[in-house]
């Protein structure tokens, strides 16, 4: 047993540190919550992937560093401390590259992987559909063979990437008569293809993340299949486990967690700090002992990942503790703010730059992605723990 | 050396070890009878442990000890919780052996290390009193200099097996200018000595809590265990550790308390159906799994750092209180998933919940380590 990093971890992780520390002092952006999902910067991104931190783990002979899943967690893990923009990369690097490395063609490898490397892939994931949420199997898109093409005719929805997405992950049906597990494709293609079309969504917060997708009638080459045909929905489960491995299930909306303790620190009332109020303090500590416990959980997936297994019961119960811990931390800000927590960032009266309300708002999302709180605990329960269908 | 949470082989080992033997000879019929008795422990399964190294697992070899770590500690104390093991194990181990360790003199290493590893005396600590606080201020007991002696006199609460103890560590105040810590010595003192009485207290965890009463008792001046008046960093240093090892057991016991809920989930039938197969009961147990490992995580991260000799009052303080409060939500739904059955005595549960309500509370509750973790934060 040991929990300490190596002095080349440490390093890397000072690396990361004066990297973002240097971007922030250009004044190149702004940390902000949700900087994972909604910050679209493809010049950071550009910048990121000269690095050679895109790809992390991949092997050398692929273009990777082939590094740890430690040592890509600890640069995750930076990257979320600064609340840095890195929604164009990170889906690719997290997942879509993986499934090439381990499912795609070599033709695949040598035309996707680059790109991705390059930060040029900014990939949205097609997966839910409007009567397709938890229930994924029952996917109603579906992927006609047509020559050298499929052509795709569907609906989907959630799909992330807003408008930067240019390509897109999608799952379709391609044999509908085989049980609804079994007859589900994965393909990756251009999202400027003729019959795609894009709808952003407005969420709660007001921002915009994600799109409505309609296909109709996409020529899809079929080099596009990714992996085995009709085995898609295993090689998603596969995927998944990856989607919901990260510390971004934690630490999402930390520059609010940071932002709530100057608050605290500075903010005076009957002439008092309030992080001098035993109430705020023990809830403010509070949440710092549920956000170690959780890097703990965050650290102890890398290390499985590392093994070469799939982190399939780690993170499940990672990514609902993780995300509860989010919500909790966005609900103590609110509390603790009181009627200014309700002020959106435009606000001049708006503390923490108006990250409570934000986060407040969008953690009601956290639990929902990449699989529900309720979904997880049933894999945890069934895979884990053992308990009976029936 | 790259992080990695799995045990050595010979941790592997002791543990496995430990759940056999602890198996053997600790049915729960055995616990409850050793719960009832009046010394609280079966001094030839202590002779049995002792033999087996468990005593002086932690002390070095030099001592008579088994020069292990308190890594492998943590691995014993689990076990150990698991198995609702009652008697002096932790005292002596833990809060005597330890702090003799750490801060004994070569003289007093030599007199008191070789007599804990064979298991031949029990050792306590005696620092709460009736004001029932962990910090410095909360000591009263008087250690008054005369001549070459000491003369101790006060009231010392909730202090663990001080009715079977040999010697107990006594934290007492030598300095009555100061009322923090300066001026707090640790003396090493015969438990047999005059003026000393001593009442079992009836408590939740049946565990042989005592209240100490000391009465002009007379302690000679070579007994003190480390600096005269600074001795509260020793008694800091050992409450983290028993904080730390406390959580050990705890784990144990809410690991247990999973086990033991998941097989009833799996085989309790009602309308035709195991009770596991029920969503709710599923998240039950898929939540009580998540604060189990949180528990464990937290806890042999905190046991790894005392280990290598880190500073962790922070990781100390995160393990504990997380703990302090998982524990609870677990025996919750322990409880709530047995339903009618575990609330009978006779059922095994018990012992479980009335175990993880004392650990809550002792050496520093939840509140106590928010407060540590908010200073840490520079609140």
């Amino acid at each position: 047993m040991d929990f300490k990093f190596s002095e080349e971890q440490q390093k890397f992780r000072q690396e990361v540190r004066d990297f973002l520390e240097e971007e922030l002092k250009q004044g190149l952006w702004q940390p902000s919550c949700d900087a994972w999902i909604m910050g679209f910067d493809p010049k950071f991104t550009k910048r990121v992937a000269q690095k050679g931190w895109i790809g992390l783990t991949w092997p050398k002979e692929h273009g990777g560093q082939g590094r740890s899943y430690v040592d890509r967690l600890i640069l995750t893990e930076e990257m979320l401390r600064y609340g840095a923009p890195a929604g164009c990369h990170w889906f690719a690097d997290r997942q879509v590259g993986g499934a090439i490395l381990l499912y795609g063609t070599d033709e695949q490898k040598e035309e996707l992987l680059p790109m991705i490397l390059r930060g040029e892939a900014r990939v949205g994931l097609g997966m839910s559909e409007p009567e397709a949420g938890s229930d994924l199997a029952s996917l109603k898109t579906r992927a006609v063979e047509d020559g050298d093409y499929y052509i795709i005719d569907g609906q989907k929805v959630w799909t992330s990437g807003a408008d930067h997405m240019n390509w897109i992950y999608l799952v379709a049906r391609t044999d509908p008569d085989a049980p609804k597990h079994r007859g589900i494709s994965e393909f990756l293609f251009e999202a400027g293809l003729p019959g795609v079309t894009v709808n952003p969504i407005v969420d709660i917060t007001g921002r915009i993340h994600f799109n409505e997708i309609f296909l109709d009638g996409v020529r899809v080459p079929k080099k596009c299949l990714i992996g085995e045909k009709n085995r898609g929905f295993y090689q998603i489960l596969h995927q998944l486990d990856y989607e919901r491995s990260g510390m971004e299930r934690l630490m999402g909306n930390y520059p609010l967690f940071e932002a709530l303790i100057q608050y605290a620190k500075e903010t005076k009332r009957d002439g008092k700090p309030l992080s001098e109020d035993p109430l705020v303090r023990s809830k403010l500590a509070q949440l710092k002992i549920e956000l170690e416990v959780g890097r703990l959980h965050m650290y102890r997936i890398a290390l499985v990942m590392d093994e070469g297994r799939a982190p399939n019961w780690e993170s499940a119960m990672a990514k609902v503790y993780g995300t509860d811990f989010e919500q909790r931390l966005a609900n103590t800000a609110m509390e603790i703010a009181g009627l200014y927590g309700q002020l959106s960032p435009e606000s001049r009266w708006a503390p923490m730059l108006g990250m409570a309300r934000e986060s407040y708002l969008s953690s009601k999302g956290y639990s929902l992605q990449a699989g529900t709180s309720e979904i997880l605990k049933n894999i945890l329960a069934l895979r884990k723990l053992g308990l009976p269908t029936q | 050396m790259v992080m990695d949470l799995a045990f050595s082989e010979e941790q592997e080992m002791l543990k496995t070890m430990a759940r056999d033997f602890l198996t053997d000879k600790l049915p729960k019929e055995v616990v409850k009878e050793i719960e009832e008795s009046e010394p609280g422990y079966l001094p030839e399964l202590w002779r049995e442990m002792a033999e087996l190294g468990w005593v002086g697992l932690v002390l070095p070899e030099q001592y008579g000890g088994g020069g292990m770590g308190f890594l492998d500690l943590a691995v014993l104390l689990e076990e150990i919780g698991r198995a609702c093991l009652p008697g002096p194990y932790f005292s002596t181990v833990v809060l005597g052996g330890l702090p003799i360790l750490d801060a004994g003199s070569e003289e007093q290493k030599q007199t008191y290390l070789p007599e804990i590893a064979s298991g031949e005396t029990i050792f306590t600590l005696a620092l709460t009193e009736p004001n029932a606080r962990y910090d410095a201020a909360a000591i009263e007991v008087k250690a008054t200099a005369e001549g070459d002696t000491y003369i101790l006199s006060g009231t010392k609460l909730f202090v663990p097996d001080a009715h079977i103890a040999d010697y107990m560590l006594v934290v007492a105040r030598t300095d009555e200018k100061s009322e923090d810590e300066d001026g707090i010595t640790v003396f090493i003192v015969n438990a047999k000595s005059p003026g000393i009485s001593c009442t079992v207290l009836k408590t939740i965890a049946n565990d042989k809590l005592c209240e100490v009463v000391f009465n002009q008792v007379s302690v000679p001046g070579g007994n003190i265990l480390g600096q005269l008046n600074q001795g509260w960093s020793e008694v800091q240093k050992t409450v983290q550790r028993a904080a730390a090892a406390k959580c050990c057991e705890i784990v144990g016991c809410i690991q247990q308390a999973l086990d033991m809920t998941i097989d009833y989930a799996k085989e309790r039938k009602q309308f035709d159906r195991p009770i596991g197969s029920f969503q709710i009961i599923q998240h039950y147990c898929a939540d009580m799994a998540t604060d189990v490992d949180g528990a464990r995580l937290s806890t042999y991260q905190a046991a790894w750092m005392i280990s290598e000799g880190l500073p962790c009052a922070q990781e100390v303080a995160v393990a504990k209180a997380w703990i302090s409060e998982a524990s609870q939500r677990i025996m919750a739904l322990a409880h709530q998933i047995h339903g009618a059955i575990g609330y009978s005595i006779d059922h095994d549960l018990q012992y479980y919940t009335r175990r993880a309500k004392a650990a809550e509370v002792t050496f520093g509750d939840a509140s106590f380590y928010r407060e540590v973790v908010a200073q840490g934060m520079g609140l």
